[in-house]
């Protein structure tokens, strides 16, 4: 198989809340031969914050990574967490125009030439692995298990920005879980809001919007949610409780990072993906496939 | 229906959030698209496409104190939709830092948030997230926001109760240093 090789940046969340989506994303990305080689002493990308107070500022704390990652010569820097992401390519946009180019150099004091190119990991598994190369990798398919893929907001928009799958209708988890053996029914929620980063200062805003993507999701009676960012997973899965007060409902509904089911179809125990670190747990789930798929074999 | 005095319209304002934002505010003919998809419409004062006509009238007071530029979560639904390729979005942004500038922020919990947060990667160079809840939670006066989670967290390695600094911890502060120098503050 060819080595593909990127720079990589994991972004705070992987190494707080979603310390699962760090753990299947690296096992995984081995598994599939993508070479995850860490930006070193990488720092905030400034994410949200950063660009409600400037642009600039915003820029240049994505920049100095950017820079960073430049030295490797890798040609592409990665990372899970689509608010990294949208920030990694805001900054290269903004560094297209040569004025603003050399003001993020005076900022970050490095040179800084804004060539990379930025992807998300779903987007190297899905473009550059492939469905077909998945499908054939799979050692214990996801049968009888119903998934309800969420996408978010930023993963694809703005699309100009985003250069990935379909700004309305995305489909590359539709895709993956489908080559994993799992039945994926249409999500009409898929890009819906999930409350964003207002957790801490809005709550009332998380628990409106994110019950909202719970409640389709068991309307069209999924067994759990996909995500592919962090602050999506810290909304639906960490803050379920509280929407459940909030709403007078008590559902427990697991979320689970693509990558966590990746690996599980790849053969990775459910230990190694980090199933037990979820605020919802998945057990009932995971027990129902391990049914489905002593079932199958017998 | 609000009549608009024509001796209100501030120009200055509508050219100061044309040229920071890099969009044409006169190119929004006013289908309301964008407020269609906002999710975030249920918590505005003002609808979006209504913010985009007072921009246009140069409202610059009314469009500065209201909530709905600080509730936009730039989900990018509107810029995604907008028939006229107006960055709605980031109009909403270039609107909220203008409000930081002028002092009339709204919603005083949302700044505080954004504000920790940047206040720990100017310590740390990464996100410590223990610390902006502490810090947040210490500036609102609201002890225990989020108290609950801590046990959902616990003995999983999701929390840590010691801030870890980066090696470029103090280049990252020099990002900030420098900022602030080059915008004079």
């Amino acid at each position: 198989m060819k080595a593909r090789r990127y720079a990589y940046y994991p972004g705070c969340s992987q190494k707080g809340t979603a310390v699962e989506y760090e753990m299947s994303a690296r096992a995984v990305a081995k598994e599939l031969g993508i070479q995850l080689v860490d930006v070193e002493d990488w720092s905030c990308c400034g994410s949200t914050p950063a660009h409600t107070v400037d642009h600039l500022l915003y820029g240049a704390l994505a920049a100095r990574n950017l820079a960073i990652a430049e030295r490797m010569k890798l040609g592409t820097v990665v990372t899970p967490c689509p608010s990294c992401l949208i920030a990694f390519k805001s900054a290269l946009a903004m560094a297209q125009n040569a004025e603003t180019l050399e003001e993020l150099n005076e900022l970050i004091n490095l040179p800084f030439k804004g060539t990379i190119t930025a992807k998300s990991l779903l987007q190297v598994i899905f473009e550059e692995i492939g469905v077909d190369v998945l499908a054939e990798k799979v050692e214990k398919p996801l049968t009888g298990l119903k998934f309800a893929p969420y996408y978010g907001c930023i993963l694809t928009r703005p699309p100009g920005l985003a250069q990935f799958d379909d700004a309305e209708n995305p489909v590359s988890m539709d895709k993956i879980l489908a080559a994993l053996g799992a039945e994926v029914p249409d999500f009409p929620f898929k890009t819906e809001c999930c409350g964003a980063a207002f957790g801490l200062s809005r709550r009332d805003i998380v628990q409106t919007l994110s019950a909202k993507v719970l409640e389709m999701a068991e309307a069209i009676e999924a067994d759990a949610l996909v995500v592919a960012c962090p602050l999506c997973h810290q909304n639906l899965d960490l803050r379920q409780d509280q929407i459940n007060s909030y709403r007078g409902s008590r559902r427990e509904m697991p979320i689970f990072y693509i990558t966590q089911l990746i690996g599980l179809a790849l053969g990775f125990s459910p230990k190694d993906m980090g199933m037990d670190k979820h605020a919802v747990s998945s057990e009932d789930v995971l027990k129902k496939w391990e049914a489905n798929l002593k079932e199958r074999t017998e | 229906m609000e009549t608009i005095n024509a001796e209100s319209i501030d120009r200055d304002f509508i050219q100061a959030v044309e040229k920071e934002s890099g969009q044409y505010i006169s190119h929004c003919y006013q289908c309301g698209n964008c407020t269609a998809g906002c999710p975030l419409n249920f918590v505005y004062d003002i609808p979006v496409h209504q913010i985009m006509r007072l921009v246009q009238v140069g409202q610059k007071e009314k469009v500065l104190r209201s909530h709905a530029i600080w509730l936009c979560a730039t989900c990018e639904t509107c810029t995604t939709r907008c028939p006229c390729e107006v960055d709605v979005a980031r109009v909403m942004d270039v609107l909220r830092i203008m409000a930081r500038r002028e002092g009339t922020v709204s919603e005083e919990g949302v700044q505080a948030f954004y504000d920790a947060f940047l206040d720990s990667v100017k310590s740390h160079g990464r996100l410590y997230e223990l610390g902006v809840i502490m810090k947040y939670n210490l500036h609102t006066k609201r002890p225990f926001t989020d108290a609950e989670l801590g046990p959902k967290l616990l003995g999983k390695g999701k929390i840590h109760f010691v801030p870890k600094n980066i090696k470029g911890a103090r280049a990252v502060k020099e990002i900030f240093g420098r900022f602030a120098k080059k915008r004079g503050s």
